[in-house]
């Protein structure tokens, strides 16, 4: 009885790896054939995408998400680094515990309306002082600041918290103060961890997709700067998907296969510095 | 000039105190803007009438039943399939190269956008197994999504148990599946809540899963076979095509109270939780 119920939880642990297997293989199955048929290199550098005459050129989207995630990691890393600190160090617990959650909390709010609140706030902010139609990478970026930020502090208070306590008794015992504790003996020592906290929220950044529909433009050109509309991967698939067929549809799950491995390779070196040790 | 360590620490405290305040500050703008323009237009029969003209009239009935009804298909998917996860990582196995493949799958999932979930569920239950748009096709693509949140929450309450009450229990003959189902599960039933209510949560945030595979009817869906939409699809509907500003809003001020609700809830519980074992 007991064998037969531990071969069952076993079954059900293996469930997590499985998903993703069929993930990566309907993905492909669906998406490489498109590839392989207008050439890899035609597919990433096109220029072009023109699904009525069969060009499929993702290159201003690979470009529109790269904009948009540098955009939010510079946004929104020394924020979320700030945060981390404070929190970890400086903030009485009480407060800390109360206020951990109340950050989470930003990640608890959909998607859709945080881009909700860039279309009608945001973008006619930047529009009327910058410049531009207003929905541009820059509105993009400052939306996906703030929903990579959970990610960011929540990783980087674990690795703050890590960093053994002998650390900072031994610094401050020599006489430094809080500060210099923190920025010369803690953040050097807790660095890769935060630096896979900012990493799996480039993941998230590169990953969102609601937001940056409502709020980036959608143009499919490559842009010139911080106040042009751009497209990004996912947003090409979504806003595709919905009448997509035959070649087209394909393109569409290529876009994806592009987009997996991005998150994929993001996620492979979050979990290398993540398991550094001290 | 020479500024002292005393004067640095203190200017560095003030700032970051000025990134945790404007980080909370983000919070509450948006939940107040959001409630602030929802809030005139939330009536009792907003709330249980069908949805009219797409939605420029009526409530936001089938929706909250779409909603409802698409987290029950998942969340009694996921729950079992991650609690069971849980149970076997923390109690049936030692660490080892298996479980490294488990848990490398549980984060690489952990980190796919949600289009990429939308893709897969749309080729796969959608279009392969004939489910077409419907309940069931977006229960069990949302599972997928939620399932490693669930195994992370799970697994860390059942390693929160104090190693003393398996002991206690096989001391007096138990076997290791009645120590974990009468001594462990009822001590970790909180932490292993919250993760099931973190699930709920991002369950009714998501736009992108659900919209590619359970559609968007405006009807009471019949069946788990119908199509149907969620309180975010609705959402997202009204404010990107423009239908009805009010009905927007509105929506928009259900979903944030309803999140809000569900992260205070699953918090507490955490904490009663951590608090029992301190």
């Amino acid at each position: 009885m007991d064998k037969i119920i531990s071969k069952l939880l076993f079954l059900a642990a293996t469930s997590s790896t499985a998903i993703l297997a069929l993930i990566a293989l309907f993905i492909f199955k669906e998406g490489v054939p498109i590839m392989a048929k207008s050439g890899l290199a035609h597919f990433l550098f096109g220029n072009e995408w023109r699904p009525l005459q069969g060009m499929f050129g993702i290159f201003p989207f690979i470009v529109g998400s790269l904009w948009i995630t540098a955009g939010a990691l510079i946004l929104g890393v020394p924020l979320g680094v700030c945060c981390a600190v404070y929190l970890a160090e400086f903030s009485p617990k009480k407060w800390a515990n109360i206020l951990k959650p109340a950050i989470e909390l930003l990640a608890g709010i959909p998607s859709v309306v945080y881009g909700f609140m860039g279309v009608m706030w945001l973008a006619p902010i930047i529009r009327t002082h910058l410049g531009g139609p207003g929905l541009s990478i820059l509105a993009a970026s400052c939306v996906l600041a703030i929903m990579i930020l959970p990610t960011i502090v929540g990783v980087s208070i674990d690795a703050i918290n890590a960093v053994p306590k002998s650390y900072k008794e031994g610094s401050l015992a020599l006489g430094a103060t809080e500060w210099q504790t923190v920025w010369r003996v803690i953040l050097p020592a807790a660095r890769s961890g935060i630096l896979a906290g900012v990493i799996l929220g480039m993941g998230r950044a590169v990953g969102e997709t609601m937001a940056v529909i409502m709020i980036s433009g959608n143009a499919t050109i490559i842009p010139n700067n911080m106040l042009d509309s751009v497209r990004t991967l996912t947003a090409n698939i979504a806003i595709e998907m919905g009448y997509a067929i035959g070649d087209h549809r394909q393109a569409l799950f290529a876009t994806g296969v592009v987009l997996f491995f991005f998150i994929m390779g993001l996620n492979m070196i979050a979990l290398k510095f993540s398991r550094r040790k001290f | 000039m020479r500024i002292s360590p005393a004067i640095t620490q203190r200017l560095a405290k003030g700032v970051l105190i000025l990134a945790t305040i404007s980080a909370l500050g983000v919070l509450i703008f948006v939940i107040g803007f959001v409630l602030a323009g929802g809030f005139r237009h939330i009536s009792w029969s907003f709330l249980t009438e069908p949805i009219l003209d797409m939605g420029r009239g009526g409530g936001i009935l089938p929706a909250i039943a779409g909603t409802i009804l698409m987290v029950f298909v998942a969340i009694g998917i996921a729950a079992p399939l991650g609690i069971a996860s849980s149970i076997y990582l923390a109690e049936y196995t030692e660490e080892g190269r298996v479980t490294q493949t488990i848990r490398f799958g549980i984060n690489c999932l952990a980190g796919v956008p949600s289009i990429i979930f939308g893709l897969f569920g749309f080729i796969l239950f959608v279009v392969i197994l004939g489910f077409g748009w419907s309940i069931i096709s977006g229960g069990f693509s949302l599972a997928a999504m939620i399932l490693p949140t669930i195994i992370r929450t799970s697994e860390e309450a059942l390693r929160s148990v104090p190693k003393n009450y398996r002991d206690v229990a096989a001391s007096l003959g138990a076997t290791r599946w009645q120590v974990v189902t009468r001594s462990v599960l009822p001590y970790a039933l909180p932490g292993i809540l919250t993760g099931v209510i973190l699930g709920i949560g991002r369950s009714i945030e998501e736009t992108a899963v659900v919209i590619f595979t359970a559609g968007s009817a405006v009807q009471m869906p019949k069946s788990l076979f119908d199509s149907a939409r969620t309180m975010a699809v609705h959402f997202y509907i009204l404010a990107r095509e423009g239908i009805s500003n009010e009905n927007a809003y509105a929506t928009a001020a259900i979903l944030i109270c309803t999140i809000l609700i569900i992260n205070v809830f699953a918090y507490s519980l955490m904490h009663r939780l951590m608090r029992g074992k301190s």
